[in-house]
């Protein structure tokens, strides 16, 4: 994995002194006057967010709102339709057909440029070109779809399984509260949405536009920011995955988790190997470059060779972007109780390690960077998304349960806070149409605390944490002065886990697998370096 | 000689008047009508009648010794002790006749739950026979010999026992050990059957002939009874008194009386029961314990009935209760003599303090449990004197106590006895046995100030170029089995380093087998093995067989060779491979695994005799981690920082307490 690949972070946050390749900085073949329905229109002169995207993000001319007045009306239209089939319980099956017609009402340019942002968004650094708005205006958006068709065996997300979902209220609930904690929290760039679950592609592409719409509408939404939308091959017909690409998806993450159908039984899953293959296939050929797939190990029973073979299987058919999960039995799951009452094998820790150390040489091999513990790319195709929760940027949470990390605007003092929104949908739905929200819990989090996730969250990546990147949140106390010290830390540092130098602290390849024991050495040490100098500022402290 | 004796009564009229005109030799009043309420609590509750103040008082001159009979009842768990007990209140009117009266005299839960009886208690019974009234007083005794001297300190206050063994079990070891004790203190012994009607494989002949060959007592002096219908028990009430003879002693005599039982009443302090040898006592006589030499003033004497039963005076012969401002049962120890001040005499043979024989410590669960687990040790050990308490601490396990106990039952009672009576829940190590070493280092004899000293702490005991020899305390098991299970149970005595003493046929099929056992090669699991081998048909019981020399060693266990001072272990030279085995697999199991490999080595001296290995973590690490899953992350990573800064660390290697709790602990299932 050479730094070659690396387009982390160019331009004023540079961090990564490596220039990107010539093969990832194919120019924006077409710069189309004519902009993605849902870019929004310009502030006031001067605002830092008109500035920061002078020059990428044409201004959007005032007769260009006519055709967008026009489609909304029709999506209204189409939303009642949507009421009426859903209290039959037919929403999700009904969905995809309706979706597809969608795309008649779309100015012809739009995917076009779509398309063509994706081409530019490659060429830039993952974490996305990064304007000269401050920290506090730009945020990643996640929104929660909290609907699945059916509970899979090793799943404890926040998840219902409905009769029937009442997707215009839902549609209008998320809408609504992505408006209002934009509002909240001040944010003047969304730099990123990710439509998680749940199972969102079961949510029809129009909820989906009229959240980015409604995004688009409130604050500066780059046509090249990166949106993904997490896709279940049962649920995602290739007529249907192209609806969310007109509806301004650009990027999928497919649930793949095997390629053998017994391991995909015994997970709940419901669709074949098959079935996520052919999925896959019409993913990349409306995406490409831009599509994931999760391939989960250490599974009960699971031997590597096997493993290693659906790997290498996988390679054969997918795209830049891999993620490997070490499945984690979870209290109140199914696969849980299989394995607790000894109906399951318990999973082999031992062999899901050297799954693990296997995947990752044999992805590293072909081409892949792994620049985070579960995470694969080449071709620069990294999820900025979550590159941004590892990097401790701001993001907002929609939706049932989703959790959100920003400031407030208008507070006192600078304190970010932890958000989590009201868990159960139609209780989370009666307090959005309340209160315009349904954040059920705020929690500020201290310097120290946020100095503890830039540590835990930086060092999962490839880059760990460098210099720069941790003086954005620590100007006085320096990782030299913090880690350079202790004993315990040099042990590691000897032992080859851990490396700090001039570019900064992270894991090695050995480390990276060890993180969470080495995070229990870590934060301790930052603890008591943050104690330290709270005590020097003490007059006679 | 009893014949002699028998002018007693006489004496006692002579020196106390009818005092009370309760001349009426009518029971009913005699009759506790408390006594049902009081069998459904716990023992030690607030004692029903305070002093004197109740009734009118019995005259206790009215009962010439020749008139008494003191006698126990000796038995096998579970045998039907309690239950003919129960008859035998019931039948002489002390307790009324009811379904209830279940084990009226154990009172304790733990008691009723194991059907053991740990805490001795005596009734005196009235009992009108041919004209002539008795007082019959039941000694109980704890019917195990972890309380062997308690049971023998008992067995001196009678004059004769009732050994009862079940027509369906036929003799066990306890009733072998229980009998030689009595015999040993040349008692009368009467056999008494007992037939339990739910049970069909009854067979009263062979036990007949069983307890003729084992005790060489004729066939005929077996009474056959059905304690639970009360089938023949009046008969057991005569034989009591035809058989066993009546206690000697003048009281014309000085006062000579064995405190043979006490107990901690919070209001009135030591409550301690006596048998008088001689002589006569009285409230406001002053009175002097032998052994501490303190003076007492008497508060208050009576009989036990089995509450307390006050009276004016208590005669040579009876049995009773004595209050007199004791303050802490130390004060009255099992075995001591009483006598009237200045009015010394020879103390009664066989005195000798509690010695602890298995030791373990005791630590609370959680360190916050400290001061409360300490108020239930003391509560409990104001009753039981026989438990040694030493404050101790553990790098590990925080502070705690080293326990001494009589023997493992004991043990498990003290235990048992935290958990109902105080809710302590508490970790108890694996017990472990005083060993000895005699000396040769002049130094260390001098630091010691004697030749032999006791190693009750694995980090005392001295190495050997220090000492002339070591010695291990044994004991002289029995174990009574059906003949099937011999080979077995020979196979695992020798494992144990037993060494055969005897053995022999107590009928056709039923053996009789006599060990000399190192006492820490039994104390763990020894009863366990025996049961589950002979498919719980063996039984087993041993006593106090003194110290021999002992082959010791010190082991320690290392962590990548780095000692753990918890763990050191003394252990017999041809066990310690097996021992250092198990502790090594043991803390492979518990220790959680580190960025690097722990190599878990069991040692004598620079020998390393077992050893394990726990690999390195290969990976830990969180897979998902985005928006949703930091704040959990984070509080996890929190919460296990902040518990590793509690660790217990050796060398580099943090060591989490469960590990050492479950090394350490007593496991039950092994």
């Amino acid at each position: 994995m050479g730094h070659g690949t690396h387009r982390v972070l160019k331009g004023t946050d540079g961090v990564c002194p490596t220039p990107a390749p010539e093969e990832d900085r194919q120019e924006v073949a077409v710069r189309t006057p004519v902009s993605s329905r849902w870019r929004r229109r310009p502030e006031a002169p001067g605002s830092p967010g008109t500035s920061s995207s002078k020059g990428r993000c044409p201004r959007v001319t005032q007769p260009f709102l006519l055709p967008l007045s026009a489609l909304v009306a029709h999506l209204a239209r189409l939303a009642e339709l949507f009421v009426s089939w859903a209290r039959l319980g037919l929403g999700f099956l009904l969905a995809a057909p309706s979706a597809m017609t969608l795309p008649r009402f779309r100015p012809r340019g739009w995917v076009a440029a779509t398309k063509a942002a994706q081409r530019r968004h490659q060429a830039e650094a993952a974490g996305g070109p990064r304007g000269p708005a401050p920290r506090s205006q730009r945020a990643a958006l996640y929104v929660h779809w909290p609907y699945c068709e059916k509970r899979c065996s090793y799943c404890n997300f926040n998840k219902y399984i409905p009769r029937g979902v009442d997707e215009a209220a839902v549609r209008s609930c998320l809408v609504t509260e992505a408006q209002t904690l934009l509002r909240l929290s001040g944010v003047r760039r969304v730099e990123s949405v990710f439509f998680g679950g749940g199972t969102p592609s079961l949510a029809s592409p129009h909820t989906v536009a009229a959240v980015l719409e409604a995004v688009a509408q409130a604050t500066h939404l780059p046509t090249d920011a990166e949106v993904t939308l997490e896709a279940n091959p049962t649920s995602s017909p290739g007529t249907r995955l192209a609806a969310f690409g007109t509806a301004g998806v650009n990027r999928l993450s497919i649930g793949l988790q095997s390629l053998d159908d017994a391991e995909l039984r015994l997970l709940g899953r419901t669709h074949s190997a098959s079935d996520a293959l052919r999925t896959l296939a019409e993913a990349r050929h409306l995406f490409p470059g831009r599509v994931s797939v999760d391939l989960m190990l250490g599974l009960p029973a699971q031997q590597v060779g096997p493993w290693l073979g659906q790997l290498q299987e996988l390679l054969r058919h997918c795209d830049d972007h891999i993620s490997l999960y070490q499945l984690s039995l979870e209290r109140g799951t199914a696969l849980f109780a299989q394995v607790h009452q000894g109906a399951l094998p318990a999973p082999d820790p031992e062999l899901a390690a050297e799954m693990y150390q296997k995947g990752r040489a044999v992805l590293q091999e072909a081409g892949f960077r792994q620049y985070e513990v579960s995470n694969f790319a080449r071709k620069g195709a990294l999820s900025t998304h979550n590159w941004n929760y590892w990097q401790c940027g701001q993001y907002l949470g929609v939706g049932p349960g989703a959790h959100g990390r920003f400031l407030p605007q208008g507070t006192r003092g600078h304190t970010r806070e932890a958000r989590i929104q009201t868990l159960e949908p139609d209780n989370w739905m009666k307090e959005v149409k309340l209160f315009g929200h349904g954040t059920r819990k705020r929690v500020p989090l201290g310097e120290l605390e946020l100095l503890e996730e830039v540590l835990a969250m930086g060092l999962r990546t490839d880059l760990g944490i460098t210099h720069q990147h941790w003086e954005e949140f620590e100007p006085q106390l320096t990782l030299w002065d913090v880690f350079g010290t202790s004993k315990e830390v040099k042990e590691l540092l000897e032992q080859g886990l851990l490396l700090l130098d001039h570019r900064g602290l992270r894991c090695s390849w050995e480390g990276l697998a060890v993180l969470d024991s080495l995070l229990l050495t870590l934060l301790p040490q930052l603890q008591e370096a943050w104690q330290q100098r709270t005590r020097a500022l003490v007059p006679g402290g | 000689m009893w014949l002699l004796a028998g002018r007693g009564p006489r004496c006692g009229r002579a020196l106390v008047p009818w005092a009370s005109g309760a001349a009426c030799l009518g029971l009913p009043w005699l009759r506790c009508p408390a006594t049902r309420g009081s069998t459904a609590e716990p023992w030690a509750p607030a004692r029903l009648y305070g002093s004197g103040d109740r009734k009118e008082k019995i005259d206790m001159s009215r009962f010439p010794a020749e008139h008494i009979r003191n006698f126990s009842v000796i038995a096998h768990v579970d045998h039907g002790k309690s239950t003919l007990a129960d008859r035998l209140l019931e039948l002489t009117g002390t307790i009324d006749k009811t379904k209830n009266n279940k084990q009226v005299l154990d009172k304790l839960q733990v008691e009723r739950e194991r059907g053991i009886t740990v805490k001795a208690q005596t009734a005196s019974l009235f009992y009108n026979c041919e004209g002539k009234q008795y007082l019959l007083n039941l000694i109980d005794t704890p019917g195990h010999v972890d309380f062997s001297y308690e049971v023998s300190r008992s067995l001196s206050a009678c004059q004769g026992v009732l050994l009862v063994v079940d027509a369906n079990e036929g003799i066990q070891a306890q009733t072998v050990a229980n009998f030689f004790l009595a015999f040993e203190a040349q008692l009368s012994v009467i056999p008494v059957i007992n037939k339990k009607i739910d049970l069909k494989n009854a067979d009263p002949e062979r036990v007949e002939k069983q307890i003729e060959k084992a005790f060489d007592i004729p066939s005929d002096e077996c009474i056959k009874i059905s304690a639970k219908l009360g089938t023949n028990v009046e008969s057991v009430l005569q034989a009591v008194i035809e058989r066993i003879p009546p206690p000697q002693g003048h009281c014309k005599n000085p006062l000579r009386a064995l405190v043979f039982d006490s107990t901690f009443d919070q209001y009135r302090g030591v409550i301690a029961n006596i048998a008088l040898f001689d002589g006569v006592v009285s409230k406001g006589d002053k009175i002097v314990s032998a052994h501490t030499q303190k003076i007492y003033e008497v508060n208050e004497v009576g009989i036990l009935n089995p509450n307390e039963q006050p009276t004016d005076k208590l005669y040579a012969g009876q049995v009773g209760y004595l209050i007199a401002g004791m303050k802490d049962v130390t004060e009255a120890q099992i075995g001591d003599t009483l006598y009237l001040h200045k009015q010394p005499v020879e103390p009664l043979p066989g005195f000798k303090s509690a010695k602890p024989m298995v030791f373990a410590g005791m630590y609370p669960i959680d360190q916050s449990e400290y001061n409360n687990l300490k108020s239930a040790i003391e509560k409990l050990t104001l009753n039981d004197s026989s438990v040694t308490v030493y404050r101790d601490s553990s790098l590990a396990l925080g502070a705690g106590w080293r326990l001494g106990f009589l023997g493992l039952l004991h043990m498990e009672v003290f235990n048992q006895r935290l958990e109902q009576e105080y809710n302590a829940s508490v970790i108890l190590t694996t017990p472990t046995v005083p060993y000895k070493a005699v000396l040769s280092s002049a130094k260390l004899i001098k630091e010691y100030r004697e030749k032999e000293i006791t190693i009750i702490n694995p980090a005392q005991f001295p190495e050997k170029s220090k000492v002339t020899e070591y010695l291990e305390p044994v004991v002289l098991g029995t174990v009574i089995t059906p003949d099937e299970y011999t080979g077995k149970i020979m196979m695992l005595c020798q494992a144990r380093r037993g060494v055969q003493k005897n053995m022999m046929y107590i009928d056709q099929h039923r053996v009789m087998l006599k060990y000399l056992f190192p006492l820490n090669e039994i104390v763990v699991d020894f009863y366990d093995s025996l049961k589950s081998l002979s498919s719980g048909y063996a039984s087993f019981d041993y006593e106090d067989a003194g110290y021999q020399t002992a082959e010791l060693v010190k082991m320690d266990i290392l962590l990548n060779g780095n000692i753990v001072e918890e763990l050191v272990t003394v252990v017999h030279k041809d066990k310690a491979h097996s021992v250092g085995k198990v502790i090594c697999e043991r803390l492979k199991d518990s220790l959680p695994r580190q960025l690097f490999e722990i190599a878990i080595q069991a040692a004598i001296g620079s020998k390393i005799i077992a050893r394990e290995t726990v690999k390195a973590y290969r990976k830990n690490v969180l897979a998902k981690c985005y928006g949703g899953d930091i704040t959990r992350k984070m509080k996890l990573l929190k919460r296990q920082a902040e518990g590793k800064k509690k660790l217990r660390k050796v060398g580099n290697i943090e060591v989490p307490k469960d590990a050492f709790i479950k090394v350490l602990k007593t496991q039950p299932d092994k």
